[in-house]
């Protein structure tokens, strides 16, 4: 009777947004008359930090503080359509959206700036501080308050944009399945360091080793949030969790968290993470998203990382303590396998 | 820990941005820790009355009678509502988008198909005093047989769950059962294979279980509107939905949400905005609809379970050169999303890898249980499990490490993946290496070489019949479009045992005339399903 | 029939008509106001709904509201004094400890309870006293770092 220490390893990729497209989302961005912003949109914030998001890509390509925009959610009476927050959309699609409209109300502001400054809007550029000035000629600005002002009160223009990102909708063929799922992948690889012990066949989670590519971080600390909380999950998936314990049999469902289990902040293990970013083509700044992917990886790789301590390979999720024990005892006893270096 | 691998595609990225890639705080968080965020339920309104639902104890049984005569009569109770209250009672999530028949009840009429099917709502003046009306419901059912397997549900004579698919499939394209995915000759290629190794992968039903449980509360406005405070995941999915239900004009409804307490896919359903407005209209008050713990738990739909079987042909050199998947995915007892997840499903397979021959058949099942939705990593989860899995057997059976394995199957840019798409930004490769490092997994020189970004293209080359003119093959098929049949991999000298050259897999049919990719459709055009 | 309680809330003197068998997450909720108290299974199983209670962390979902009488309750709405956050607060921001956020309240009242009995806790201190908390979204990772934090920022102001 022992621990055996396992090693296992999977490599996935993700695709972004819904399957074969057709889920447009829109984005309205206007500038309040002294020059701070607003977004509205009819998106969902459920914690993958949406509104954030939102405002850090609203905030870039309109050339301002991220601290003058502010994102409103979710008023069907004053947001404009948005498909959902699901199928890892809200980055990819959103962000397209907001950007356009974020692009279209710029476009108006150093027209603004242009007129007040009395030279061409092509000889312009914001600082990101609040500035607009001439390239070249930095003395010669006027702050995006001002232009706001001028814009709202003297020019009588509105700075404001929509925007709307729809991948079509791609068909399908009924003989081959010939279709566009999707316009761009994530990507990650994860390694994981397992103990079974073989008389109770219970599975500790040692380290999570992992690597994601995710087009571009827009903020490193939400990365991080969705990372390590999807690989919780993924571990969750692996090990824990079933609503029918004996399934297809139906009986014995859990009715509360005493019975539907999960790891708690005990059963956690360190794992370090690196990010990699190829920017995609049709991403806002190259942004997939990474809601979904991060804990995909992770229930493979764990039962991978069993066979390597123990020699069997259960393949009905979740591998429970009674399920190791009993392919064990099948297989005649733990057989380690040789060490993933 | 997170860390960034910056030098890794630099040339691909301009890194002079000055608010993307901060880690700028969340715009949320303040709300969050001083625990003012408001979620659907932070809303107060006097008067306030409850719904719940009376659910079936029976998982596939005829209703013969109900009285809910006593219930009605109970203190608190301001309303029954039935069926019949309902002014569409069948619908079908993803009809929104025109895909799929109208199969589920809001209400049950006549038949309950799984454990926990709403059949009345009782409106009261608290959650309390709903649950004691409902006690006092007499409902009599014959019990029908059932079915709770998937390969069960689809012999001959097993019990029919759905009469809108009496068959206990999905329909695919008005005439199939199934969505198929083909790529080259998968027989031809088994019959050339060193190895072929087949298994079957069973995932579980999995809860959603967001800390805050699905819920609504519907609010009688000025001017006949109503407004409704959601925990919904997608707002006008919802409110279109619940127009529909409700035979609304959609600008009748005003939803309100956007901070939500967790989702993971468990709150794109619509399970409590349709009754919770029909509740508010048939008693003029602001109505509540709330799911307990219990309910989240069972009734709220979950992830449905997938079967998926994989057959895998392998060549000693480490190639795999066919993949072939079968999987049925347990829908429940209504259609909701699943039969999305199958396409999206057979769009994965097979996987991040290069493999010149692919089928697959993926099914849309039927069976007496609570529906099954969309969660997190939906259509993808499980058959990335299953060849994950299946990857590291392939593995151990040709003697090679399971890392350098896959990455020498890994697509690469200009590959062609099995639903004839070029692959591109790839980058498997690449977080394979940096997973490696990190892990001190050595890899050897070659694998530590190896570019996402080259050696693609010339490798299992088929026509990439989205670029071809329309409307037909041309009789002289160009140059660069021809179909290749070779197979050019690096090769790493790894066979454990010298193996002649392995025959050229079988190159995939000749392309029907051409379909553009993407170009704008309807799901009813997609699959001829339409039926409003 | 309903019965009069009194008890404080986060220093104010709080009074309330309740009716038999009213649990503490409904009378705080519904009838005091104080929003702060999420309800996350109305059954004891997943610590949402956490307030402390004479000091100790109740499961408010599952306690009497008529019990409470006499008694000092706290709840998130009282971390924070004025605009000045909580050290706990400032520590969960610091450390993106929240992402849907609705677990939060009752995981800063578990918190807090344990470093107003225990100053300076060791990791395996902030698991045990944060294992009744069930969050879905973070992974826990973060949480405990932040309430670790917050233990080494108070005893830094003190010193």
């Amino acid at each position: 009777m022992a621990k055996h220490h396992g090693r296992g390893v999977a490599t996935i990729n993700y695709p972004i947004g819904m399957n074969l497209g057709g889920d447009p989302s829109q984005a309205l961005v206007h500038s309040n008359p002294t020059g701070k912003f607003t977004v509205s949109l009819s998106s969902i914030d459920l914690g993958q930090g949406m509104k954030s998001v939102i405002r850090q890509i609203c905030a870039e390509t309109l050339g301002v503080p991220v601290a003058d925009v502010y994102v409103d959610t979710a008023d069907s009476d004053t947001g404009p359509h948005c498909t959902g927050s699901f199928a890892s959309r809200g980055t990819h699609r959103v962000g397209n959206a907001v950007m356009v409209a974020a692009r279209e109300a710029r476009a108006v502001m150093m027209e603004a700036a242009a007129e007040e400054l009395e030279v061409d809007p092509g000889d312009l550029e914001t600082d990101g501080r609040g500035n607009i000035r001439v390239k070249g000629a930095p003395h010669r600005s006027i702050t995006v308050r001002e232009v706001a002002m001028a814009a709202q009160f003297k020019q009588g223009k509105t700075i404001a944009g929509r925007g709307i990102f729809l991948v079509p909708l791609s068909d399908v063929d009924p003989e081959t399945g010939e279709m566009s799922p999707a316009t761009c992948y994530a990507h990650a690889c994860v390694i994981v360091d397992v103990e079974v012990d073989d008389e109770t066949g219970d599975v500790s989670v040692l380290k999570m080793t992992s690597a994601y590519e995710i087009g571009r971080a827009i903020n490193p600390k939400m990365v991080e949030q969705q990372l390590v909380g999807g690989a919780w999950m993924g571990m969750s998936h692996a090990l824990y969790e079933t609503v029918e314990p004996y399934y297809p049999d139906p009986r014995e469902g859990p009715r509360d968290f005493n019975e539907y289990l999960m790891p708690g902040p005990g059963d956690i293990c360190p794992h370090e993470i690196v990010v990699l970013e190829r920017p995609a083509p049709d991403g806002p700044f190259g942004a997939k998203g990474i809601g979904e992917m991060c804990a995909n990886p992770v229930l493979p790789a764990v039962a991978n990382a069993i066979f390597n301590a123990v020699g069997v390979r259960i393949n009905d999720l979740p591998i429970t303590p009674e399920k190791v024990l009993r392919a064990i005892k099948a297989r005649g006893g733990a057989v380690p396998q040789a060490r993933m270096r | 820990m997170l860390e960034f691998r910056k030098d890794i595609f630099a040339d691909e990225r301009d890194d002079n941005l000055l608010e993307i890639g901060q880690p700028t705080q969340r715009q949320d968080m303040l709300g969050h820790v001083t625990a003012t965020s408001r979620y659907y339920d932070d809303h107060r309104f006097a008067n306030l009355l409850h719904l719940k639902v009376l659910r079936s104890p029976h998982a596939h049984a005829r209703i013969r009678s109900i009285d809910d005569s006593a219930a009605a009569r109970a203190p608190g109770v301001k309303r029954i509502i039935r069926a019949a209250d309902v002014p569409v009672n069948l619908n079908t999530l993803l009809s929104l988008m025109q895909f799929g028949k109208d199969d589920e009840p809001s209400l049950a009429t006549d038949v309950v198909r799984y454990k926990g099917e709403p059949i009345l709502g009782i409106v009261a003046t608290s959650e309390r005093a709903a649950l004691e009306a409902m006690a006092l419901v007499r409902i009599s059912y014959d019990p029908l047989p059932a079915v709770f397997d998937v390969e069960e549900a689809l012999k001959p004579g097993a019990p029919s769950v759905n009469p809108t698919y009496p068959k206990n499939t999905f329909e695919y394209h008005g005439k199939y059962d199934h969505q198929k995915l083909r790529f080259g000759d998968v027989d031809a290629a088994f019959a050339q294979a060193d190895v072929v190794l087949e298994d079957r992968y069973q995932m579980s039903p999995i809860e959603h279980a967001p800390t805050e449980t699905n819920g609504s509360i519907a609010v009688p406005d000025t001017n006949g509107r109503i407004v409704v405070y959601t925990s919904t995941q997608a707002l006008f999915f919802s409110l279109d939905t619940a127009a529909k239900i409700n035979a609304l004009p959609s600008n009748q409804l005003h939803f309100i949400g956007g901070t939500v307490g967790g989702g993971f896919g468990g709150k794109v359903d619509t399970m409590t905005e349709p009754l919770a407005i029909l509740a508010a209209r048939l008693t003029g008050a602001p109505v509540r609809y709330r799911f307990s713990r219990h309910e989240e738990m069972q009734f709220g739909s979950p992830r449905g379970a997938e079967r998926i079987y994989i057959k895998d042909g392998i060549m000693r050199d480490g190639r795999i050169i066919a993949r072939q998947v079968r999987a049925y995915f347990d829908s429940g007892a209504y259609t909701r999303l699943s039969s999305y997840a199958v396409i999206k499903c057979a769009g994965h397979i097979p996987g991040p890898y290069t493999i010149p021959n692919v089928s697959a058949d993926i099914y849309c099942v039927f069976t007496n249980r609570t529906p099954a939705t969309a969660m997190r990593g939906f259509g993808v989860t499980a058959i990335d499990f299953a060849i994950e899995c299946q990857m590291d057997k392939d593995a151990v059976a040709i003697g090679m490490d399971p890392l350098e394995f896959r990455m020498l199957n890994a697509y690469r840019d200009g590959d062609m993946k099995a639903h004839r798409r070029e692959a591109k930004n790839c980058a498997l490769i690449e977080c394979a290496q940096v997973a490696a490092e990190k892990a001190q997994w050595p890899l050897r020189d070659e694998f530590r070489r190896m570019s996402s970004r080259q050696g693609g293209a010339a490798r299992a080359g088929v026509t990439d019949r989205s670029r071809m003119p329309a409307p037909a093959v041309p009789p002289r098929v160009p140059a660069s479009t021809t179909q290749r049949v070779t197979y050019e991999r690096p090769m790493p000298a790894v066979s454990p045992a010298a193996t002649p050259p392995p025959p050229p897999p079988t190159p995939p049919q000749p392309p029907a005339p051409a379909a553009s990719g993407h170009g704008a459709r309807r799901f009813s055009s997609v699959f001829g399903t339409r039926r409003r | 029939m309903k019965t009069p309680i009194q008890f404080r809330l986060n220093g104010e003197d709080v009074a309330a008509f309740v009716e038999g068998g009213a649990n503490l997450l409904d009378t705080l909720r519904e009838i005091v106001g104080d929003l702060s108290v999420k309800g996350g299974c109305w059954q004891g199983t997943c610590g949402t709904c956490t307030v402390l209670i004479d000091g100790v962390p109740r499961l408010s979902c599952i306690t009497l509201a008529e019990t409470c009488s006499g008694s000092s309750i706290e709840t998130a709405a009282g971390l924070r004094r004025g605009s000045e956050l909580h050290p706990l607060q400032i520590a969960f921001m610091e450390r993106f400890a929240a992402q849907c956020g609705y677990c939060t309240p009752g995981m800063l009242m578990a918190a807090k309870a344990l470093l107003d009995k225990n100053p300076n806790p060791t990791r395996q201190d902030v698991i045990e006293a944060i294992s009744g908390n069930i969050c879905r979204c973070t992974g826990y990772e973060p949480i405990i770092n932040a309430v670790l934090d917050a233990a080494r920022e108070h005893a830094r102001s003190r010193a």
